[in-house]
């Protein structure tokens, strides 16, 4: 399975990366690889076969609604690299 | 015999007769840590005035009768546990300097038992890779051997424990992490069964996958730290509401009658014939005790890679989504519009590794693309799981090689990903399933690299798990400690 250079500039662009020249023709051949790799996966049927998407699944997974102890805004907003006491900054958008 | 090389057990005993305070074993670890960590590289964050603080309540505690069940025992924690207060790295430059507001909850069940957390280990970045190579702090080596991988993605795990630098270490395991690096440096690894135990405060890499677990020096360790670590959160809500069995009483050496499921898919072209040796010894054993041994098809297992270098990649591409410099982490402050701010924070951020899985991932999830990947792939999970059901109808554990081969060089196939991904291939498919796992040393190669014994069970079994583990343990009797320094 060849992907293109420009697909995977693509999917980067929908991933938030930028990539470099040299990044770009790696990550094209490497893809390319992995993706033949798994061509194997369409030899099997799996027609009407329902997907697994969690081995245990859990159904309805509720609590009690009682309010419990959260962080405070202050304590929140310490991890960001850019905010103004109340609320998260980034640059303008509009 | 030093202090460090104690296990949990035998130090917990010892502090319960009054010969050994919690500060001089945590000594001894700090001074082993002074003394090997230059070679075995296994701490990115070391706490040593925390460590020591936290030791002498831990003996004040004792002495006033408080006593957990890990009451002064120095442990390490993988560097993917929110730790609070204390950096959580991630093994990426995108979280150098991320200092979590709270603690996991596994971490909290470990300082609520008495445990003293030593600091932060090593590991792949965001967990995805085999070897530890591409933690952004440091690699670290095998102990058995200079130059040799300690394995991954708990790779600082399985090194600070089988070098003495710890007693015990929480590790996670999303497609091997936990038992190949414990295989690959001879200590005790443990996965369990997903929903086990909780993942709150666990950074996700593959939320379907992930699962907390302990390594150690032996199983009966690995018992205690499941007792300290099981059990439902309601912070998780794939977290599951079942009974924790003490996982200490399954330690008993007796598997008469319990049949044993060889799959043969496992031992075939590509397994190394040491690697081969050890485990048919591990089973040649286990019949001797009594066991009745039972060949086994898991019919799948040639599509596991494929499928998991599928649905993993497709779920950290939407975890790591939240790596954009907003709420946490690194910030690249140059760009002048959003979009910009993005893509110049996680280009830098991120090691080429994450990046390939974030494309491979995105790339399974796009539109047009769903069906034949993400879905197909998921289908075909559906399948390994009936192989797995259908197995444990005719027997009650399987037991297997971890891996196809001991330890290897560092820097090896460090340009072809897909050979690395194929190393993993008897291990994803427990994360597929969901089902425990435990690697237990086995034996050594002739270079004196450590090979493990892997052994799976159904849903919730981790105690015949413990149980088989013990008995191996017991009859083989492999050493425990490498020669370093």
């Amino acid at each position: 399975m060849k992907i293109s250079r420009a697909e995977v500039e693509h999917v980067a662009h929908l991933a938030r990366l930028h990539l470099t020249e040299s990044e770009l023709s790696k990550m094209t051949e490497q893809l390319g690889m992995i993706l033949s790799y798994v061509q194997k996966l369409q030899g099997l049927d799996t027609k009407d076969l329902p997907p697994t998407t969690h081995a245990i699944s859990v159904c309805n997974a509720f609590r009690e609604d009682r309010v419990l102890p959260s962080l405070p805004q202050k304590v929140a907003l310490s991890c960001s690299p850019g905010h103004n006491e109340e609320m998260f900054q980034v640059p303008r958008i509009i | 015999m030093n202090l460090y090389e104690l296990t949990v057990a035998e130090a917990m005993s010892r502090m319960a007769i009054g010969d050994l305070t919690s500060e001089a074993l945590t000594r001894s670890c700090l001074d082993r840590i002074d003394q090997v960590d230059g070679e075995v590289g296994a701490f990115i964050t070391l706490d040593r005035e925390g460590a020591l603080e936290q030791a002498r309540k831990a003996d004040s505690e004792r002495r006033r009768g408080r006593v957990g069940t890990l009451c002064g025992i120095p442990v390490a924690m993988k560097d993917l546990l929110c730790t609070k207060g204390m950096r959580t790295t991630c093994g990426s430059k995108i979280l150098a300097d991320f200092i979590p507001p709270y603690d996991a909850t596994v971490v909290e069940k470990i300082r609520g038992q008495g445990g003293v957390i030593l600091g932060k280990v090593s590991m792949d970045e965001f967990a995805m890779g085999s070897t530890s190579e591409s933690c952004a702090f440091g690699v670290p080596q095998n102990p058995w051997k200079k130059g040799y991988v300690a394995g991954g993605s708990s790779g600082g795990s399985a090194a600070a424990v089988s070098a003495g630098e710890c007693l015990a270490s929480l590790g996670s395991d999303t497609g091997g992490s936990i038992r190949q690096p414990a295989c690959l440096c001879g200590t005790v690894g443990m996965k369990p069964t997903y929903g086990r135990v909780s993942r709150y405060g666990l950074v996700a890499f593959a939320s379907s996958l992930d699962q907390v677990g302990p390594l150690c020096r032996d199983v009966t360790d690995c018992a205690i730290l499941m007792n300290a670590i099981s059990g439902h959160d309601q912070r998780d809500s794939t977290s599951v509401k079942i009974e924790v069995p003490d996982f200490t009483s399954f330690l008993v050496g007796d598997v008469r009658g319990l049949r044993i499921g060889v799959p043969r898919e496992y031992f075939t072209a590509g397994l190394d014939p040491e690697v081969e040796r050890v485990v048919r010894n591990g089973i040649d054993l286990l019949r001797l005790a009594g066991a009745e041994v039972v060949d086994i098809a898991l019919p799948h297992t040639e599509y596991c890679v494929a499928a998991y270098y599928l649905i993993a990649p497709a779920e950290a591409s939407s975890n790591l989504a939240r790596y954009d410099g907003v709420n946490f982490g690194s910030r690249d402050t140059r760009a002048d519009t959003l979009m910009s701010m993005y893509k110049d924070t996680r280009s830098a951020g991120f090691g080429a590794e994450v990046k390939r899985r974030i494309l491979i991932g995105t790339y399974a999830l796009s539109s047009g693309y769903y069906d034949a990947y993400y879905k197909k792939a998921s289908q075909v999970r559906t399948l390994i799981l009936q192989d797995f059901q259908t197995a444990f109808e005719l027997c009650d554990v399987l037991v297997s090689p971890v891996t196809p081969t001991p330890a290897w060089r560092l820097g090896e196939n460090s340009d072809n990903p897909l050979a690395v991904y194929l190393s993993d291939i008897m291990t994803i498919s427990a994360n597929l399933a969901g089902i425990p796992g435990i690697s237990v040393p086995g034996g050594f190669s002739e270079d004196g690299l450590p090979i493990g014994i892997q052994i799976q069970g159904p849903h919730f079994d981790e105690g015949t798990l413990l149980k088989v583990a013990y008995i191996l343990e017991k009859m083989l009797g492999v050493t425990r400690m490498p020669s370093l320094g």
